[in-house]
């Protein structure tokens, strides 16, 4: 089956590693993907404050641009990032049920030349890799098994709710059961879907960093020696600000934070680089098992 | 073909009578430009108008013109026939005409209180007056029929409902069959430990009908049987039960329990339904200890004789009364019965459907129902408040509304969990002395005694708090947190959110129809709500009576209600029954529909259309033919029927023809 | 020991906007907004409630009951995450998410936020990054909200700009999309004007 993959800005910015590793991983598990030609911004949740209907244009121009490149056939639509994953999602259903909206969507996309008919199936890459591939197809490609290494899966808010898409609303275990299937041990924690903060830790860093702060001392306290998460936005929450949260908080955190897609390339034996493993800011190899 | 009049060669005579309902039609309809332009329709003979036609003096004027003048067609122009038909038919009949030769025009709902302009109104008025008089002219003399009735009575469910109804007609010289699908009678009321608002006792107050119901000559007790065909009709119900075996003979049993005893198994084996699974029984077991019939019995996938055939079987040995019958069969009874009593009761949501709760993640969290076991001396824990980790909770959370209010779930009021809710709160408190906590969104205590009762359990410190709980966690911010289940509430009254570990988290669960009562509704051919409970008749005005006559609701199967609530209904709904096997007759309306069986090819269109199931196929003559007493004449045959073989008196091909000709001809 | 203020505090109806409930109702999102109960499960399950000035329920309590200013001068629309857990866990299934952007989207409109408050900033930047260049430059974004709300603030910042920059993860330098972004400005511009002609 060909996949297109549509990375979304931070994936090229701050989240490079998401991107450098997923598409080694896909390379690794011999699936066809294409990049999504000429994709702009989902908009993510800053768009939607400004203008409602131009946010939707702006998903639909990529949901239209994949229908496109892959000559009108069904298109599966890979989007790792979970604020992209959640935006084509709502703008899918939102245009699907209603009729007004639909129309001025169609015609402003018709107006440059873009058909848009609602079809393509937007996909996590949880969802493939542990729906589509299946773990046993996972458990093959594993040279390095992860032993020691206890991961507290982090899947955040947007590839949850308000779509519980492919896994479990409130007790999602698409990626623990894919970081099992990766020889490792999957940490048991009430805190899997509980907002980071997203934006809120560079604004008003009161409110924001304190979330990110207490999924991490969590994460610790559960015997976790690594977070894994799948959201870029999440990564960043949780890594990036380590030292800070230790000097406001008086605490000695210290969690080395990975996209799953990169604990998954350490288990396939891929090459340091190629994962993006040296963008990390909270060093990795301080875990057992991804030295 | 024009269906002939009372005697062979009689001219229709019609007497045509204009109500004008004080204002209520004469504010919009000319009335005398009506009854001017009734007077030179073709066979009428008078016509006439009064300002209130339905009254005595207006009834009396067409009882004389019917004698006076000959009349033998009678059309009154005034207000709905829901409100009025039976009382002019019953005009007619007492002047001594046939009362199908009346046809009602509604110039009133239909015309006066719809139409603004008073020009429009009389033209219509005077439309529905030609059509009705057009009509009437072919209509023929019918008479309703009478069928004698059975005086026997079934009740489905053997909840307080089903015990109090059943109690009622045996006492009225009644018999009855009771048909119970538990082991026992009693229902859930028998798993309740106390009773609100004046904390009876629940076994204390059912037991003694239980007994009465065991001991009365007149009721048959089935258990562990289940309704599964009824044919027939109102007055004439034909029922099949079957009545699985308990693999006991039950006249022998004394329930000594010997053979529970010396079962081979020592420990429990079955989830044990009673104690809503808080415990295991053996696969020989007693239900509950004042089980009715107080009898044991066996499951059948458990035990080892019964499934692999093979077992040493201690539990003959001990039985000095030879009781046990591993060879028992089903039994298929049929009964004859003339009015069927549904009160099948209710099931509990399922609380893993509000996984954010905890229910079955955590160990602590229970459900209101497994705590009444619990609280209950006779239950798992012998009535101490003991948790699954067997500690003793110090701080209990009970949270309201699980599955009610709820769009995603249910989303009607539950009714009396509020109730159930503080009185277990009152009985963890007593049980425990631990500091408890009501997370409610509304409190409702409408009934007699319920507000005193709130008042009761807010003196005796229950804390509440306005505040639907998002979440049951374990996720501990403080050290007292620590090992706790957390409930995050904001509390809405003080205005603050609150984090409040407890030990124990109780969820006051919906309660739902029973996850089969679509085939329960479809065997008796009732109705549901939309929310899966058996529909009523009208919900002000006929709270016990469906669309189905002869079948009756009581308890919570028709919508969530208290004990007291129950209890009422089932009085109710044994009035209904007992209104109707004591008539000894029932009355079928004439408008029913008949199959000519000469113009009938035996196509069996109809037969799969009629939604009473009124029609069968005769295979040896080749038609279909219409069980009249089962007929509600709503015409679904009659219009399917290719050949025209259907008709329906009272609606038949012409009368219908001529109704509209009368409109056309005048329009 | 502090003295105390007193002051009495009533609200009149006078001093309400009634037709306010019935405009957010109207937007994406609020259609289930007159069916509120109150129930609270909104502020219950936001991991930010406990922040706010007015907590998620009560902003719908007072959507409805007309409080204009009060709403749009919260901090309560600001803090929302989006992270979707009361549009969820809600009973009534209201989209209080969406209720929550409405709200967001009616005081950028009308400009009732505080001046170099940090988030509208954020947003507005981020708007004008894509209609620019089809991309959401992080980097550039975050700058100019630092340099438009705290100046200062930026010194303080660079260490981890730093450290980004150094760890691969911060273009200094704009990224475009492929193709330019024509095209979207031409299809943004015509959803403008179809917006215009359409009710809200």
């Amino acid at each position: 089956m060909k996949y297109l993959y549509y990375p979304g800005c931070s994936l090229k910015g701050t989240g490079k590693a998401y991107d450098e590793s997923m598409v080694a991983v896909f390379q690794k598990l011999g699936m066809d993907v294409e990049e999504l030609q000429g994709w702009n911004c989902c908009g993510a949740t800053s768009y939607m404050s400004i203008d409602e209907t131009k946010a939707f244009a702006l998903i639909a121009r990529n949901l239209a641009l994949a229908e496109q490149q892959n000559g009108g056939e069904p298109v599966h639509l890979i989007s790792p990032c979970a604020a992209c994953y959640l935006g084509l999602c709502k703008a899918q259903k939102y245009i699907a049920e209603s009729e007004e909206l639909k129309t001025i969507i169609v015609d402003s996309l018709g107006s440059v030349g873009l058909k848009y008919t609602g079809n393509v199936k937007v996909r996590h890459p949880l969802d493939i890799f542990v729906n589509d591939l299946g773990l046993d197809k996972i458990a093959k490609c594993v040279s390095h098994p992860l032993k020691g290494l206890k991961v507290a899966s982090y899947y955040g808010c947007l590839i949850v709710r308000p779509y519980a898409t492919f896994d479990d609303q409130y007790n999602p275990m698409t990626m623990d059961k894919l970081m099992v299937a990766l020889g490792a041990e999957a940490v048991d924690w009430p805190l899997k879907t509980r907002c980071c903060g997203g934006t809120l830790t560079g604004t008003v860093e009161e409110a924001g960093l304190r979330l990110s702060y207490m999924l991490l001392k969590e994460a610790a306290k559960r015997g976790a020696n690594l977070v894994a998460t799948a959201c870029p936005l999440c990564q960043f929450n949780l890594e990036c600000y380590q030292s800070k949260m230790n000097h406001d908080y008086g605490d000695h955190v210290h969690l080395p934070v990975a996209f799953f897609s990169q604990v998954m390339g350490k288990a396939f034996g891929l090459d340091r680089r190629q994962i993006g493993l040296q963008r990390l800011m909270v060093p990795v190899e301080t875990s057992p098992a991804m030295a | 073909m024009i269906m002939s009049n009372t005697a062979a060669g009689d001219q229709p005579r019609i007497g045509v009578f204009v109500c004008y309902c004080g204002r209520n039609i004469a504010s919009k309809v000319d009335v005398e430009k009506v009854r001017q332009f009734a007077e030179k329709l073709p066979n009428v003979v008078v016509s006439r108008t009064y300002k209130f036609m339905c009254s005595d003096p207006g009834q009396e004027m067409i009882q004389q013109d019917i004698k006076e003048l000959k009349l033998n067609r009678i059309v009154v122009a005034s207000c709905s026939p829901l409100l009025h038909e039976p009382t002019f038919r019953r005009t007619c009949a007492a002047a001594g005409l046939n009362p199908f030769y009346f046809q009602m025009a509604n110039i009133r709902e239909q015309v006066s209180w719809v139409t603004a302009d008073t020009v429009a109104a009389t033209r219509k008025a005077s439309a529905l007056v030609a059509a009705a008089v057009s009509r009437v002219a072919c209509h023929t003399s019918l008479e309703k029929k009478r069928v004698p009735v059975h005086a026997d009575v079934m009740v489905v469910g053997a909840g307080i409902s089903g015990i109090h109804a059943a109690l009622l007609l045996a006492n009225a010289g009644k018999k009855v069959y009771l048909v119970e699908r538990e082991p026992s009678i009693g229902g859930h009321m028998a798993q309740l430990d106390k009773t609100f608002p004046t904390l009876d006792c629940s076994a204390c107050i059912l037991t003694p009908k239980m007994s009465e119901v065991k001991n009365h000559p007149n009721i048959t007790c089935w258990t562990l049987s289940e309704v599964e065909e009824v044919s027939g009709f109102a007055g004439n119900f034909k029922i099949k039960v079957r009545r699985n075996p308990r693999y006991i003979k039950q006249e022998l049993c004394v329930a000594c329990g010997q053979c529970v005893d010396v079962c081979v198994f020592k420990e429990g084996k079955v989830l044990d339904d009673f104690n809503v699974g808080l415990s295991k029984h053996k696969p020989i077991y007693m239900p509950f200890p004042q089980a009715t019939p107080a009898c044991v019995l066996i499951d059948p996938t458990a035990c080892l004789k019964l499934s692999r055939g093979k077992c040493a079987q201690r539990c003959v040995e001990a039985c000095d009364r030879k009781a046990i019958d591993f060879e028992q069969q089903v039994i298929h009874e049929e009964v004859e019965v003339g009015a069927v009593i549904i009160a099948t009761g209710y099931q509990m949501f399922d609380a893993r459907k509000t996984p954010e709760y905890g229910y079955g993640k955590y160990l602590n969290v229970y459900t209101m129902m497994e705590v009444e076991r619990l609280v209950n001396a006779a239950g798992p824990t012998q009535g101490e408040v003991i948790m699954r980790d067997g500690k003793t909770p110090k701080t209990v959370g009970i949270i309201h509304c699980v599955g009610s209010r709820d769009k995603r779930h249910h989303p009607y009021c539950s009714s009396v969990c509020c109730m159930a809710a503080l009185k277990t709160a009152h009985l963890v408190r007593e049980h425990t002395g631990a500091l408890v906590f009501n997370f409610y969104i509304d409190m409702r205590t409408p009934l007699k005694g319920y507000e005193e009762f709130y008042d009761r359990v807010l003196q005796e410190g229950v804390q509440f708090v306005r505040g639907r709980v998002a979440e049951v966690t374990d996720w501990a911010v403080t050290p007292a947190e620590d090992g706790k289940l957390v409930i995050r509430v904001e509390d809405t009254l003080i205005g603050v959110a609150r984090r409040i570990p407890v030990d124990m988290v109780i969820l006051a669960t919906a309660m739902e129809a029973h996850h089969d009562a679509a085939e329960l509704q479809r065997r008796f051919n009732i109705s549901c709500s939309k929310e899966g409970w058996f529909l009523e008749r009208h919900p002000k005005l006929a709270p016990v009576s469906t669309f189905s006559d002869g079948i009756f609701l009581a308890g919570v199967c028709q919508g969530p209600k208290d004990i007291p609530g129950s209890v009422a209904q089932a009085g109710a709904a044994a009035a209904e029954a007992l209104m109707l096997v004591d008539k000894g007759f029932v009355e079928i309306e004439p408008n029913s529909a008949w199959i000519d069986d000469e113009v009938c090819s035996g196509c069996k269109t109809c037969v799969p259309l009629c939604p009473f199931h009124a029609i069968t196929y005769n295979a040896q003559d080749h038609v279909s033919v219409i069980n009249e007493a089962l007929c509600k004449g709503c015409g679904t045959c009659v219009a399917s029927c290719p050949s025209g073989a259907a008709q329906q008196k009272l609606f038949t091909d012409e009368q219908i023809h001529q109704e509209i000709k009368g409109v056309l001809n005048y329009v | 020991m502090a003295a105390w203020k007193i002051q009495g505090r009533v609200k009149h109806q006078e001093e309400l906007d009634l037709d306010f409930g019935k405009t957010i109702a109207s937007k994406s999102g609020g259609e289930n907004l007159y069916g509120c109960i109150q129930c609270g499960t909104c502020s219950s399950t936001c991991p930010l409630s406990i922040y706010m000035d007015y907590t998620p329920r009560k902003i719908i309590a007072m959507t409805r009951a007309g409080f204009h200013d009060e709403v749009l001068r919260s901090n309560t629309i600001w803090l929302c995450a989006s992270c979707y857990a009361c549009t969820v866990d809600c009973p009534r299934q209201i989209r209080i998410t969406d209720v929550m952007y409405a709200l967001k989207r009616e005081a950028i409109e009308h400009g009732v936020y505080p001046r170099r408050f940090p988030i509208p900033v954020l947003a507005k930047e981020f708007f004008k990054s894509v209609m620019k260049t089809g991309r959401s430059n992080e980097g550039l974004i975050v700058t100019w909200m630092i340099l438009k709300t705290a100046p200062l603030k930026l010194f303080k910042q660079m260490g981890l700009g730093l450290k980004l920059l150094l760890h691969g993860r911060l273009s200094v330098l704009e990224e475009h999309m492929d193709g330019g972004a024509e095209q979207l400005r031409k299809i943004l511009d015509h959803v403008e004007t179809a917006k215009k002609g359409a009710t809200p």
